[in-house]
């Protein structure tokens, strides 16, 4: 493991990830044009306006949707993963979701008339707020176990989920609240989907600050010892996760455990440097979100079945087999 | 005079409970809370029960007005499911957590409802929606409870008594079992006929339609099953609960009887789930609620108790907030909120994890 | 009495217990020393039918443990493992109380009733009998559940590192009742214990195990000899006598083969299977 994170990096084993990655992005780029191809709407070369059309209102902005929301997600876990130091913290394992949902709800409650993007602030706010008080609980108690973080951060999770569930009955919102908590693309179309780019400068945010969480990950001392300030790279941390867990959650709607199985799944294969995980881990996450969302589009054609149902199967079938994996039988 | 009751209540092999508790702090405390810590456990069960049936006495009378006799009709029926739900999923929690020694887990947090739910919908798809609906019932629900115990016995034997996993795996398996269970079933949902798919959600889980007779009946002799086990292994799981080594050392037939209350506890929440739907934190506050209040470790006091805290915070807790509050069925919303709080408090103060 | 033959137990590819061959004579007090990772206390627990063998058997007064009603065996023979940690909350009577449920099933007759007495008196628990066990110090909290296995009123009592958290006073009284509880009581007691010493003052026989084999058996002045010592713990040690009793001086001894490949085995498994 420490042998893989030196930052030395033999040439012929640097090619060798260069072409592995290439090969990883165009399976990518595959599952992105099986994507486009794919939907009750017929695409035809006779009638290429109305194919066009199709594509550039529907299909487009869904593809896109699908690769940013994938990759920022389980960027996202990497981050918290890091800051937190725990395998198994990710946005819906640490109240980020919940709150994120629960602020947009006071949003929508209070000023119905906000536009999109104030919401989304609100989101964001709320988001920062639940994970920081996450991540309070976890200073608060000495952990003696890996796994007590994430079971805290789910129940977390279910309170707020419950107040929210609780404030939107009153206020006759629950079907809104529902859209937000499972993810579900069939309402993603040109002019509803564009403030998902914001992820892009998320990812990319959280690859030139990589480094930094790492050192951040290890301790308030030892992150002062280096000569940063601790306090501000995890709220930059925590900010942008919040940014684009609020964003996918206002958008395309909560993506359960993505951010927890890609980075895992990344590591098993090429170790825990970050900086090299960072695009194996974004790749990754797109291109499961893709293929989660294309099967759920031909399962019961023409009928869909919502990525976030999809999503909930895969995510945490795998995160119980890595459970299992880990825990054999003590006796 | 507090001194002469406790020697005579150490003086019986029945009274272990609070004495030494009692003298420590007895001095401190105003008369009236001291003669409550000194109460048996069978005097306060009875205390909980007298508030249990004034309980549901208010429930079934207030507000009644004009059309009295209908409307108690079917308050007395949502009473009595109130009743063998609760005592159900109190006493299969506090039976799980003697066989699995730890007061965290429980069968609703371990995926037991989810399981039933998937039982329930995919002998739907299988038989097919039109063909339920002309079944009786309780046939119907004879079967899946059939195929729970199998499912169940089999995948919780597996999880919990052929191989010693640590709590907090369990723990998280537990409730990741459950959001797997949950997609998929609303994915089976979605993968059915859009007319299908109306007929399973009329169906709803909520309040699965056991409203006919001879179904509540099913459910009602499950649920007796479940219980009368559970009541007559009370001695034995006195000695299970102290851990595996010393029960066995004890001559305890350890795997045979997890297994047994395995089983009784699947009876009861599948009967219960059918009953009412799934109930994640309810069983955990119950069991809590039983332990605080009854001052005994016996199971013969806290099987009962947790059977009637249940039937307590059920009706009580519709009551405060249909009738004091005003809001409208939000009691599960109220449970998971403050079960949520129970578990965290739990997890941080529980030692050794 | 109690036979072990050929008993063994595997965990993946390491052997903890090794064909252990082993005859422990009705009455007196039998103690099972050996350095950490020799095996002893798995040897206890599968003596005590709380861990199953991979290999051969084990039988007390004839009776096979592994096929015997767990029931009946309660009646006969009573093993107390180390770190006896509780869940619920019980006071000291209603803990060795539950050593009469073999007999009474758990409805207490009055004979029941003595026998508890009996067993806090006979620990020198009676003026605690009422407190919690949360309430009390390791050492008597470790004397509760001792007198627990007494009410068992069984004829053999195993006990694994009854001396563990306990300091010397402690200690030593924990060993002069057992001493007392196979002299006055005609029980056989069988201890893994970890310091000799306490072994050889108390014992009237010594097993003596190595990297799951049994190396020696004997009286202390069998046992505590510096040959033996130097085989079962690799060190070079004086004998000095003391009262009848020989004593290992192991201070200052110099470590002629270090143990580590005895503790590495196992341990390294352990972490392996933490993780």
């Amino acid at each position: 493991m420490t042998a893989r994170a030196l930052p030395v990096v033999p040439r012929r084993e640097r090619t060798a990830n260069a072409a592995a990655l290439i090969a990883c992005a165009a399976a990518v780029a595959v599952l992105a044009a099986c994507s486009l191809a794919v939907g009750v709407g017929r695409l035809s070369l006779s009638d290429p306006a109305a194919s066009w059309d199709l594509i550039s209102q529907s299909r487009l902005p869904r593809t896109v949707a699908l690769i940013l929301a994938g990759a920022a997600m389980a960027i996202c876990g990497v981050v918290m993963q890091m800051l937190t130091r725990n395998r198994f913290v990710e946005p819906s394992t640490a109240g980020t979701t919940e709150s994120a949902a629960f602020g947009l709800l006071i949003a929508t409650l209070v000023a119905p008339g906000l536009p999109i993007w104030a919401k989304m602030l609100f989101g964001t706010a709320a988001a920062v707020a639940g994970t920081a008080l996450f991540i309070s609980i976890l200073r608060a108690v000495p952990m003696r176990n890996v796994l007590i973080v994430p079971l805290i951060g789910l129940m977390l999770g279910g309170i707020i989920s419950s107040v929210t569930t609780f404030i939107a009955y009153q206020g006759n919102l629950s079907q809104g609240l529902g859209a937000w908590m499972s993810a579900d693309l069939s309402g993603v179309v040109k002019g509803r989907y564009e403030m998902l780019w914001l992820l892009a400068l998320v990812v990319i945010a959280v690859w030139i600050m990589a480094d930094r969480f790492t050192v951040a990950g290890l301790g308030e001392d030892f992150t002062t010892n280096l000569g940063l300030n601790h306090r501000r790279v995890m709220t930059i941390g925590l900010s942008l996760v919040a940014l684009a867990t609020s964003v996918v959650v206002i958008i395309v709607g909560a993506i359960p455990f993505l951010g927890l199985i890609v980075p895992n799944i990344v590591a098993l294969f090429i170790g825990d440097n970050i900086r090299r995980a960072i695009p194996w881990v974004a790749f990754l996450g797109s291109g499961i979100v893709l293929a989660c969302d294309i099967v759920g589009r031909l399962v019961r054609y023409p009928y869909e079945v919502p990525l976030g149902v999809v999503m909930g199967i895969a995510g945490s079938l795998i995160f119980l087999i890595l459970l299992l994996k880990r825990s054999t039988p003590v006796d | 005079m507090t001194d002469s009751r406790y020697e005579t209540r150490s003086a019986e092999v029945e009274g272990p409970t609070d004495a030494g508790l009692g003298s420590s702090r007895a001095l401190r405390l105003p008369s009236a809370l001291r003669s409550l810590q000194a109460l048996g456990p069978w005097a306060r069960i009875g205390i909980a029960a007298a508030l249990a049936v004034v309980l549901i006495g208010v429930f079934l009378t207030i507000d009644l007005g004009g059309a009295w006799q209908y409307i108690l009709r079917r308050r007395s029926m949502t009473v009595l499911t109130m009743v063998l739900v609760g005592s159900a999923i109190g006493m299969a929690t506090v039976g799980f957590q003697t066989i699995t020694h730890n007061r965290i887990l429980t069968p609703s947090v371990m995926g037991f409802d989810a399981l039933f739910m998937m039982v329930v919908t995919v002998t739907i798809v299988m038989f097919g929606a039109a063909r339920i609906q002309q079944a009786e019932d309780w046939t119907v629900f004879a079967i899946q409870a059939a195929v729970m115990m199998i499912v169940s016995t089999a995948l919780y034997g597996w999880l919990l008594i052929g191989a010693r996993r640590a709590l907090h795996v369990l723990l998280l398996v537990g409730i990741i079992l459950g959001v797997l269970l949950r997609s998929l079933i609303s994915f089976i949902q979605r993968l059915l006929d859009p007319n299908e798919f109306q007929v399973l959600e009329d169906m709803s889980f909520a309040s699965f339609n056991l409203t006919t007779v001879p179904a509540l009946a099913t459910a009602v002799v499950l649920l007796g099953i479940g219980i009368a086990v559970l009541l007559r292994l009370h001695r034995v799981l006195d000695v299970m609960a102290l851990g595996r080594d010393l029960a066995v050392g004890l001559g305890i037939p350890y795997q045979r009887i997890q297994m047994l209350v395995l089983i009784a506890v699947t009876l009861l929440v599948s009967a219960a789930t059918a009953l009412a739907g799934p109930t994640t934190f309810f069983g955990l506050l119950v069991a809590h609620m039983a332990y605080a209040t009854v001052a005994s470790e016996k199971h013969r006091h806290t099987l009962p108790m947790a059977a009637v805290m249940s039937v307590i915070a059920l009706v009580g807790g519709q009551l405060i907030l249909e009738r004091v509050l005003g809001f409208a069925t939000a009691l599960s919303v109220v449970v998971d909120f403050a079960g949520g709080l129970l578990f965290i408090l739990l997890l941080i103060r529980k030692k050794g994890l | 009495m109690i036979i072990c033959d050929g008993v063994t137990k595997r965990y993946g590819t390491t052997t903890v217990v090794d064909d252990v061959r082993l005859l422990i004579q009705t009455g007196g007090l039998t103690s099972i020393i050996g350095p950490n990772g020799a095996g002893k206390s798995t040897l206890l627990s599968m003596m005590a039918r709380l861990l199953t063998m991979d290999g051969g058997r084990v039988s007390v007064d004839g009776l096979d443990v592994a096929a015997t009603d767990s029931a009946v065996l309660a009646r006969r023979l009573a093993i107390l493992r180390q770190d006896n940690h509780l869940d619920i909350r019980l006071t000291v009577r209603d803990l060795v109380a539950f050593g009469r449920y073999p007999h009474s099933k758990g409805r207490p007759t009055i004979e029941d009733r003595v026998h508890v007495d009996r067993a806090l008196d006979y620990m020198d628990m009676g003026h605690l009998a009422d407190r919690f066990l949360d309430e009390l110090s390791g050492g008597q909290r470790q004397r509760a559940f001792v007198a627990m296995t007494l009410a068992q009123d069984t004829e053999y009592i195993l006990l694994d590192e009854p001396l563990n958290n306990l300091d010397m006073p402690h200690g030593v009284a924990m060993m002069s009742v057992l001493q007392r509880a196979a002299k006055e009581l005609g029980k056989t007691v069988v201890v893994v214990i970890h310091d000799i010493n306490f072994a050889s003052a108390y014992s009237d026989r010594i097993i003596a195990m190595r990297e799951g084999r049994v190396i020696e058996q004997g009286t202390p002045a069998e046992i505590v000899t510096p040959p033996v010592m130097q085989e079962v713990y690799g060190l070079t040690v004086d004998v000095v006598e003391h009262g009848g009793h020989p004593f290992a001086l192991y201070f200052h001894a110099s470590a002629v083969r270090p143990t580590d490949e005895a503790e590495a085995a196992p341990s390294g498994q352990e972490t392996g299977r933490v993780r």
